[in-house]
């Protein structure tokens, strides 16, 4: 066992982990942040992506002991005070989810997109978004949700 | 409801389940109790094997193992509609991956480690793989002692084959149809078994509590069928058995019925009630759910020369897998429906589904409409060649007409059925059908249009019924108590919106629980068939009736009026006419005090039900209804287009333009369009790329173990993703409803798969002229019929390519 610290929405957070221990475990099963979802185990679906230190990561191919220090948000994050963020609200209305497994893994790409690429064309949103699967929306009112919520955050010129 | 001007029918209304975004939804996946237990199958090696010794001695020796269960512990079968299966296998196990041991833990990791020291000794049996091998004369037996099984009287196994189920359907006289047909086009189609791979892998979670209830929670579709079919395999009471349904991560009818929940249930019956949880993950997924049966379509369709479709001869075989589930009924829904929307007088069918050694299978999004359409769609097209006419004019030829038109099964098509033709027309003007496809720039690249009409409604027996119950609260607001399953379908969005209208209420004041429970929530039979809305919509609209008259009953007598007087609406209830006259809602919610203290009416619940109108059952030995009604409540109708691009080079294919038609209204646009934006992209992309690989030729021998599904993961089992879809969508719902539909609407979520196959495959003859049989249409396929039938079109593709060099 090894003591790391995270930086989880905010808030500072020790947690023992073994060696081979993924981020992913650690932070739903240690810290019961259920929002991050899981579904391979192996890399393939994206479904368990955070953010780590401000880049997307999935976290099953994270170890724990590579995240120490790190800074994470995870869709629990985004809701402050009872606002919920830009992306949040448009998800909501442009209808970006269905089953919503897939959710917060798109949610946070979109945050990410919305504060690090805010002039991403709709190819480049595709592309970046493309480590995540959806089987359930085909992709477009995900698009759409994050090009309104660039707008949102940023106005139209954006 | 109609006449006046809707408020939130029709309206873009963000779901209710937002849940979803803000990170606290909770699924079966996520869910725990305290003290709960693990639970970790172990499948077999082999496609058919028999069980010579299981030893698990050394997994019970890893620290929090609880206890081994083996086939033995569990001495029953279970099933939907033919009891089929072992809870672990029995004796032999039937496909690679077979469960034959179940290990229980205070951990996963435990559960994991123990897992991996049971030491199983097998006898490896023959095995089939293919229809075509099962149904050899010799071949082994998957089920040898099928005639023991119970089953569903409309299900007919044939003991000492390997057939688990024979629909017929006997329409006209098949020779005399054919006589009269100037024109015979007699194709074989072939589709291989696919994968659900909904996101959320497949879990369930038990406990029995000292009182001896059963409690379930698991991710699936139809909490009551999950209850229903718990209670006839275990022999426990409805009383007993409590199913709770969860946010579900996507089913597409993966998930319709009983899916392992009887695993859990029994273990946790066996270890003194404690809670038990079985999560699969996505590779497990694969090997212990059931996926998309995979099929052989044989038909030979007879048409005049001016165009009439005469005659209709089909075989439709079904790969069930290992065990049968929903495929069973499956194989009956594709023998009944036999053929497109359009009329045909004669028609002779017979539908199997074949038992293999393979993983089992159920429903898929569709209920196998897709995989038929592909056939028929294909061969309206051939058709229509063959005769010299456009294909678009050939399907309108023979479209069905509601009112007029009798369906194989011989169903009359109710007036307000809907509206195929207008849908076809609708369809071919969008994709600017008589206009030829661009060329591409690229000389090697070649586009072209293709077209496919569909029609389906939902498949269920005619006793499939729902409920719905709305309870009034003291703020004006409204519980709406519902039994269907939402795996994000959005079907429950659409009834709160029907609730907002009806009462005049903002959506924001309507709550529907997020776990419903069946001892809490009103019956309805599955949440599968694109159902839910129809027949749940229309248990509502009934409840919202009975709440409305409880209403008035209350009003009147404040105001001194008849009931009849009083008028509801924006979450009031009014004297008509006289708009100072008015309660709010609010206020007798609870049973409404007058001036003296004295109070009336009382806390106000509303409740419906619906019963389908009139469906009646079908022959066994003809598929023809016992008497003048209908098999489904309703049928959708609708027609698909697409724009492709070839690459020559590559085979390649990419889908540019999408056109996706449906006859019904659609309640809420922004729900619609995500089903048929999803619906097609699925779709789409079980045409091009998706197929469960068996090693069926013996060409991997010694590389991986016999009968073993080779990509049981999404490195290797292609789902799409954002970059490789198409972005081009056309959608167009035509505002045709049926009378007795909530607002008209009609379901579509399944609808929204079932063109693209054919269209692709038709739009793929359209550029190369060559037609493929097989799906998917994937670029080793594309090149391989090119090199053989087109080489002159490769050659030239790649001279451009050298004088790019
Ligand atoms: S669970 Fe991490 S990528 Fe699939
Ligand atoms: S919403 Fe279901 S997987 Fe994306």
């Amino acid at each position: 066992m090894v003591r790391i610290t995270l930086t989880v929405n905010g808030e500072k957070k020790e947690v023992d982990v073994s060696i081979s221990e993924s981020l992913l475990h650690v932070l739903r099963d240690k810290l019961h942040l259920r929002s991050v979802k899981a579904n391979c185990y192996r890399g393939e679906c994206g479904i368990c992506t955070v953010i780590m230190n401000n880049r997307l990561v999935k976290s099953c191919q994270v170890l724990a002991v590579e995240a120490d220090g790190a800074e994470i948000i995870t869709v629990e994050g985004l809701t402050r005070d009872g606002k919920i963020a830009p992306i949040q609200r448009a998800f909501i209305e442009k209808f970006g989810f269905q089953c919503g497994f897939c959710t917060p893994a798109f949610v946070l790409a979109g945050h990410w997109i919305v504060n690090n690429m805010p002039k991403a064309s709709e190819d480049e949103i595709r592309e970046i978004i493309s480590g995540i699967v959806c089987r359930c929306t085909g992709y477009k009112q995900i698009v759409d949700a994050i090009k309104y919520a660039i707008m949102l955050a940023h106005g139209e010129s954006g | 409801m109609g006449s006046k001007e809707l408020k939130y029918i029709g309206k873009r209304i963000p779901r209710v389940d937002v849940d979803k975004v803000l990170g606290d939804a909770e699924y079966a996946y996520d869910f725990e109790l305290p003290g709960m237990l693990w639970v970790k199958l172990v499948g077999a090696p082999h496609p058919h094997a028999k069980i010579i010794k299981i030893d698990y001695s050394d997994a019970l020796k890893v620290p929090g193992v609880v206890r081994v269960f083996t086939g033995e512990d569990f001495p029953f079968k279970v099933g939907i509609y033919a009891a089929d299966r072992d809870v672990l296998a029995r004796e032999k196990t039937l496909y690679y991956g077979h469960p034959v041991a179940a290990v229980v833990a205070e951990s996963l990791e435990a559960a994991e480690e123990a897992a991996s020291k049971i030491v199983v000794e097998y006898e490896p049996l023959p095995y089939v793989l293919t229809i075509e091998d099962a149904l050899k004369d010799n071949a082994p037996l998957v089920h040898e002692n099928l005639a023991e099984y119970k089953h569903a009287p409309f299900i007919y196994p044939k003991p000492g084959t390997n057939i688990a189920h024979h629909t017929k359907l006997r329409k006209g006289n098949i020779e005399d149809g054919f006589a009269k047909a100037d024109i015979v086009v007699e194709n074989s189609y072939k589709e291989p078994m696919i994968s659900h791979y909904y996101l959320e892998p497949w879990t369930g979670i038990a406990r029995v509590k000292k009182d001896g209830t059963i409690e379930v929670w698991s991710s699936h579709q139809s909490p009551f069928a999950v209850r229903n079919l718990l209670a006839l395999s275990l022999g426990v009471p409805i009383t007993k058995l409590v199913v709770h349904h969860l946010r579900t991560g996507g089913g597409f009818g993966g998930k319709a019925g009983l899916l392992l929940e009887h695993i859990p249930v029994l273990i946790s019956m066996k270890l003194g009630g404690r809670p038990v949880k079985l999560r699969l993950t996505a590779r497990e997924n694969f090997f212990f759910m059931a996926q998309r049966a995979g099929y052989l379509i044989k038909m030979k369709t007879g048409v005049t020369a001016n165009g009439k479709l005469v005659a209709h001869y089909g075989e439709y075989y079904l790969d069930a897998g290992a065990y049968a589930d929903y495929t069973v009924n499956i194989a009956r829904a594709v023998g009944l429906t036999a053929f497109g929307p359009y009329e045909i007088p004669n028609i002779h069918v017979d539908s199997y589904a074949v038992y293999t050694n393979k993983v089992p299978t159920t429903a898929f999004r569709g209920f196998g409409m897709q995989e038929l359409f592909f056939a028929v769609e294909s061969q309206m097209d051939e058709l229509a060649h063959k005769l010299g006419m456009d294909p678009v004019e050939f399907r309108l030829k023979n479209v069905f007409v509601p009112g007029k038109s009798r369906t194989a099964i011989n169903e009359l098509l109710r007036k307000d059925a809907g509206a195929p033709a207008q849908a076809i027309k609708e369809a071919a003007k969008l994709i600017e059908w008589n206009t030829p496809s661009e060329k591409p720039r690229e000389p090697w690249k070649i586009r072209a249009k293709g077209f496919a009409a569909f029609w389906k409604g939902p498949f269920q027996p005619p006793n499939a019924t729902s409920s719905a119950i709305v309870k009034l609260n003291e703020d004006g607001g409204v519980d709406l108590l519902i039994g269907t399953g939402e795996m994000g379908q959005g079907t429950t969005t659409g009834l709160v919106q029907i609730v907002a209208e009806e009462l005049g209420i903002p959506p924001e004041k309507i709550r529907v629980a997020p776990i419903r429970s069946t001892d809490m929530v009103p019956y309805t039979w599955q949440t599968v068939g694109s159902r839910g809305l129809f027949t749940d919509g229309q248990a509502l609209v009934n409840a919202l009736n009975d709440l409305k008259r409880k209403i008035r009953a209350v009003a009147s007598k404040i105001f001194n009026v008849e009931e009849y007087e009083i008028e509801i609406g924006d979450g009031k209830a009014c004297v008509k006419g006289e708009p100072e006259k008015c309660v709010e809602l609010k206020d007798l919610a609870l049973g409404y005090m007058q001036p003296t203290g004295i109070t009336i009416g009382g806390p106000l619940i509303g409740a419906g039900a619906h019963v389908p109108e009139r469906n009646v059952l079908t022959h066994p030995e003809t598929g023809q209804i016992l008497e003048e009604g209908h098999l489904a409540p309703f049928y959708t109708f609708g027609a698909g287009a697409v724009e492709i691009e070839i690459n020559l080079l590559t085979g390649d294919i990419r889908v540019l333009k999408v056109v996706s038609v449906f006859d019904t209204p659609a309640l809420n646009p922004g729900l619609a369009e995500g089903q048929v934006i999803g619906g097609a992209v699925m779709g789409i992309n079980i045409a091009l790329r998706e197929k469960l690989l068996f090693d069926v030729k013996g060409e991997y021998k010694g590389l991986f173990p016999e009968g073993m599904l080779l990509n049981p993961c999404l490195s290797n089992y292609i789902v799409s993703r954002a970059a490789d879809v198409p972005k081009d969508f056309k959608i167009k719902f035509l505002g045709v409803g049926q009378s007795d539909a909530p607002y008209g609407a009609k379901g579509i979520g399944e609808l929204a798969m079932l063109a693209w196959p054919a269209a692709i495959a038709n739009a793929v003859y359209n550029a190369l002229k060559i037609r493929i049989t097989e799906l998917p249409l994937s670029p080793d396929k594309i090149i391989d019929e090119i090199k053989k039938k087109r080489p002159e079109l490769l050659e030239e593709a790649e001279k451009f390519l050298e004088l790019n060099l």
